[in-house]
């Protein structure tokens, strides 16, 4: 587990390319339990970010209501951040994308922020492919309303107050599988070394990019009857491999024989690389993911790692043919038709 | 027989059948009027239906400029079946009651007191057209025609009129002009010196337009450099984003690259509609939405982060028939209250009140500036009365020395050069708004955390009660700031003084006006104030002061209006009287005027302010 640390000077003072620390990503303490999987993924952000050497102001963080849409006050403390309402991040971040597309737009969301009260706005933000990585830190129960149920709880799970849950659980990555999403991908808190490629390859996917992360609440549902506690996590993980992140400039030279090692170049011309566990996994087919993530799941195990990827798939901006100038800096020139083309529209109205 | 003779002043009526071809026929008969420079008011009344339900036209004719509706009908075209025994009824004693004779009049039709014209408009059409869709379309055409002669209004004006709306497709002129002349020639034979209503061409349309109020609205964003609409739609108010976006696609494609310096998204509901406004506008665009009363429920939780966490945002209400769903192709302004004070805790809303499309297009760039420089949201309430029918008014007008001010937004230069420690809600120069920073303005400074929990000044999460209450009376000190930015009411003296006023607002405005003059005719005079925005502004509260009584006319049943006048000034509710419209219709002046004279006359016997004041 690792923690946040406060905005102090961290003790070795690595830089990354452009002349950060690690400490420039720092944001303010965490108020979060101890012990929180969430301020795991936090540290992960931070560390994904730094490691890609994103200026922080270029980064736009996004979220709604709940312990996860609180941190990310937590990390990146010199991006601007917005936590809206309750299920409603995927419409801010819209309009915030649409007004300015290239910002790095980083979405924080609870399994109940995401799937239950925010279930439509998810589904849309999807189905428009904004450019955005879309964080889910799902610990299967509302953290912030004391722990009830959330609808990623699985079948039978019991929470801190032992009532299993009745209901079929929506999985989310299925879900964004199927709505077209070109980047899916499940992970775990506890899993730097799995989650920290996984993000880094999530900001430079262009399009929608979803990451499911497995994140236990340590205070309502880390129980030995829940399938979001720590130690049946760790038990009944599989992963669909394991996973580089291959910046633009590292040149890509070892050949892997195929079957084994997938690599796809992302949009942006970095790459990732993929050893593969299991050969049944086609990566570029929704069928195929669907198929291993159901098949593991009859066999009560949870499929993490990368899911699905399709690299080219056309963002919200290029289905509706904005200029690539961030809208936000169009000027009066550009935008006001003056007065001599109202004097015309007038005659049109005569 | 009494026959209704008037000269450029009179009220026209079409009964038609929805999805039937009638409305472009009817606006190119209320274009002919326009264009024979005779100021006129056409309404559409349509059924919330596709096709088949019965749908009203209205066209006022008037030369004075009386723009509102008046009141009873003059002349009824009546070719709706369904509805053609309400319609027959309609008629004022004197009028006029034109059909389609092709079957006779069924012998209950029975009144001696109005002049039935009868054009047999299947039977020509049978003749003349082969095509049923045809025969259907230039039936309407056809009745035009037969008003051209009638109400003697100029053939060239027709072919003019035809010439235009058909340019690039010609092939469509000559069949148009034909029709015309078929219903044209039947007239001329069959009812000379029939009609007594005419129209004489003035020359006082100079300098005026026919427009929607929607497209006003939608003009004013393009001026305003609106870039991003995000939106759901629903009748009344899916025209300002069509509008939008069709000159959108005409002004604002980059000729070099094709690309779109625009863009418009059709949201998955309102809230997601109102989310994505405050996103685009948080992250310095300016950006709008358009809705009706149910999306602005909605958009109540929305509505209060952006007043709380102080994010601009433009929200065009183009009000309509509630509760729920109402009447939702009929007119109200119902939704005052709700959007004033949308959203839970305290929260109010800056709320501006257009009357006419030209004042659409000024208030909607005007809301653009006020959002950003008052930092908090803008609602826009028209109506669809406003936003749905033409409406004449002065033509729309853009000063190219405008530049827009994006309000209290610091740059990075301004950032470098900051000498105290920047706080986002910081009242640094008195007016209660802070300066706030756009998303990747400068690598280390201005960045913060937007959020609708309790903030301090630098923008931290707070659960001090100091720090809370602080905030909550800086915002109060906002929207004092704001009473002296929105538009000014319009006052209009009576020619005598008078201790009686008139209040209203939006489309209350001309039918008001109206009645005043009427109320004038009969030596009872009312000074009227229009008020166009909420807060209400030093100048609303002195009117009030000033008189001994005032009306507060409105299209709603609870005196919405009223109510937040009263509450907002502290002003005795018995100092107002209601007068009160709100079965869907436009309210008219005679409505206005007969409580206006009742109440004034009474007041002479025992005055109003005494008596209910004791
Ligand atoms: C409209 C609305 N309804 C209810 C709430 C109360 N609420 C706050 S957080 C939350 C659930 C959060 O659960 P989740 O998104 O899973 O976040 P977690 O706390 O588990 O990280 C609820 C119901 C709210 N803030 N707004
Ligand atoms: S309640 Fe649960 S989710 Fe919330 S901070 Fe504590 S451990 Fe994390
Ligand atoms: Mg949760």
């Amino acid at each position: 587990m690792s923690f946040i640390r406060p905005n102090i000077r961290h003790p070795q003072l690595k830089v990354n390319e452009i002349g950060y620390t690690r400490a420039d990503y720092e944001g303010a303490l965490s108020t979060l339990c101890a012990g929180c999987g969430h301020d795991s993924i936090s540290a992960s952000i931070l560390q994904s970010c730094f490691e890609l050497s994103i200026e922080p102001h270029k980064v736009a963080k996004m979220s709604g209501i709940g312990c996860s849409s609180k941190t990310p006050a937590y990390f990146l403390g010199k991006s601007h951040g917005f936590n809206s309402v309750h299920g409603r991040m995927p419409s801010v971040a819209t309009g915030a994308n649409l007004a300015n597309r290239d910002l790095v737009y980083i979405g924080v969301s609870g399994d109940g922020d995401t799937a239950s009260i925010g279930m439509g706005q998810f589904a849309h933000v999807v189905r428009r492919n904004l450019n955005m990585v879309y964080i889910v830190m799902n610990n299967g129960c509302y953290g912030l309303t004391k722990g009830q149920d959330s609808a990623t709880a699985d079948r039978g799970s019991a929470s801190k107050k032992g009532v299993p849950n009745p209901f079929s659980s929506i999985d989310l990555c299925e879900t964004a599988i199927q709505l077209g999403a070109g980047f899916v991908a499940r992970s775990f808190s506890g899993d730097k070394e799995q989650l920290i490629p996984l993000i880094k390859a999530a900001i430079s996917h262009r399009g929608f990019a979803l990451i499911d992360v497995v994140s236990p609440c340590v205070t309502f549902n880390n129980t030995v009857k829940s399938t979001k506690s720590y130690d049946h996590v760790r038990e009944h993980m599989n992963a669909t491999g394991t996973f580089d992140f291959v910046p633009l400039k590292e040149e890509i030279t070892t050949q892997y024989s195929p079957g084994e090692t997938e690599e796809i170049t992302l949009h942006d011309g970095s790459a990732v690389r993929l050893h593969k566990a299991t050969e049944n996994l086609d990566f570029s087919s929704r069928r195929s993911a669907l198929n291993e993530i159901e098949r593991f799941k009859e066999k009560g195990e949870i499929l993490t790692g990368l899911l699905f990827l399709n690299p080219q798939t056309p963002d919200t901006h290029e289905m509706l043919g904005t200029t690539p100038t961030p809208l936000n800096k169009l000027t009066y020139e550009q935008l006001c038709p003056g007065n001599g083309t109202l004097k015309s529209i007038n005659e049109s109205f005569k | 027989m009494h026959k209704i003779t008037a000269t450029n002043d009179f009220v026209i009526k079409f009964a038609n059948i929805n999805g039937t071809g009638s409305a472009s026929a009817n606006n190119m008969f209320a274009k002919s009027i326009f264009r024979s420079g005779i100021p006129v008011t056409p309404k559409n009344i349509f059924p919330s239906n596709i096709q088949g339900l019965p749908t009203w036209y209205e066209v006022r004719v008037n030369e004075k400029g009386y723009l509102g509706r008046r009141g009873g009908v003059d002349f009824m075209v009546a070719t709706n079946g369904q509805t053609m025994m309400q319609d027959f009824q309609e008629v004022l004693p004197g009028g006029y009651f034109l059909y389609d004779n092709t079957k006779p009049l069924a012998p209950n039709y029975k009144r001696d007191d109005i002049q039935l014209i009868g054009i047999p408009l299947t039977e020509i059409c049978i003749q003349e057209y082969a095509d049923p869709r045809q025969r259907q379309l230039f039936k309407n055409i056809i009745y035009v025609g037969a008003l051209s002669y009638l109400l003697n209004i100029q053939f060239e004006v027709f072919q003019k009129l035809v010439e235009d709306q058909f340019k690039g497709k010609e092939k469509l002129i000559t069949p148009n002009l034909h029709a015309l002349e078929l219903g044209y020639r039947y007239a001329k034979e069959h009812y000379t010196d029939t009609c007594g209503l005419k129209i004489e061409a003035r020359d006082l349309n100079q300098g005026k337009i026919l427009v929607d109020g929607n497209t006003g609205t939608a003009l004013g964003a393009i001026y305003a450099g609106a870039t991003v609409a995000g939106w759901y739609p629903i009748t009344p108010s899916t025209s300002v984003v069509d509008a939008f976006e069709k000159y959108c696609k005409r002004l604002r494609v980059d000729p070099a690259s094709g690309k779109n310096n625009f863009a418009i998204l059709q949201a998955e509901d309102e809230l997601a509609a109102m989310g994505m406004v405050l996103g685009a506008s948080w992250n310095g665009a300016r950006a709008f939405t358009a809705t009706s009363g149910p999306g602005v429920s909605l958009m109540a939780e929305f509505l209060g982060l952006a007043y709380f966490a102080e994010i601009p945002g433009v929200l065009v209400d183009v009000q309509r028939t509630g509760p729920s769903t109402g009447m939702p192709t009929r007119t109200q302004q119902s939704d005052v209250l709700p959007a004033a004070y949308a959203s839970h805790g305290d929260t109010k809303h800056v709320c501006l009140y257009p009357a006419d499309p030209k004042e659409c297009f000024e208030m909607s760039f005007n809301a653009f500036e006020l959002t950003e420089y008052l930092q908090t949201p803008v609602i826009i309430l028209s109506d669809l009365d406003l936003g749905m029918n033409d409406n004449l008014c002065d033509e729309f007008e853009w000063d190219d020395q405008t530049a827009y001010n994006r309000g209290k937004v610091l740059s990075k230069e301004e950032l470098d050069s900051l000498e105290q420690r920047w706080g986002r809600y910081l009242d640094t120069d008195g007016e209660g708004i802070g300066y706030r920073t756009i998303p990747g303005t400068h690598p280390t400074k201005g960045s913060y955390f937007t959020r609708g929990s309790s903030h301090d000044e630098y923008a931290a999460y707070t659960e001090s009660s100091e720090a809370y209450v602080r905030s909550m009376q800086r915002l109060e000190h906002k929207w004092d700031t704001a009473k002296t930015l929105v538009p000014k009411p319009v006052i209009s003296n009576s020619s005598k003084s008078t201790k009686v006023g008139a209040i209203y607002f939006g489309t209350s405005t001309q039918a008001a006006k109206e009645a005043i003059d009427q109320a004038e005719d009969k030596q009872l005079h009312i000074n009227g104030l229009q008020i166009k925005a909420f807060p209400f502004t030093k100048e609303v509260e002195d009117f009030i002061e000033q008189h001994d009584y005032l009306f507060v006319i409105e299209q709603n049943r609870d005196a919405q209006m009223k109510t937040m006048l009263v509450n907002e000034l502290e002003i005795d509710p018995k100092k107002f009287i209601s007068i009160l419209n709100y079965d869907g219709m436009p309210i008219t002046a005679n409505f206005i005027s007969k409580q206006f004279i009742n109440v004034m006359n009474q007041d002479k016997v025992t005055p109003i302010q005494k008596a209910d004041r004791g």
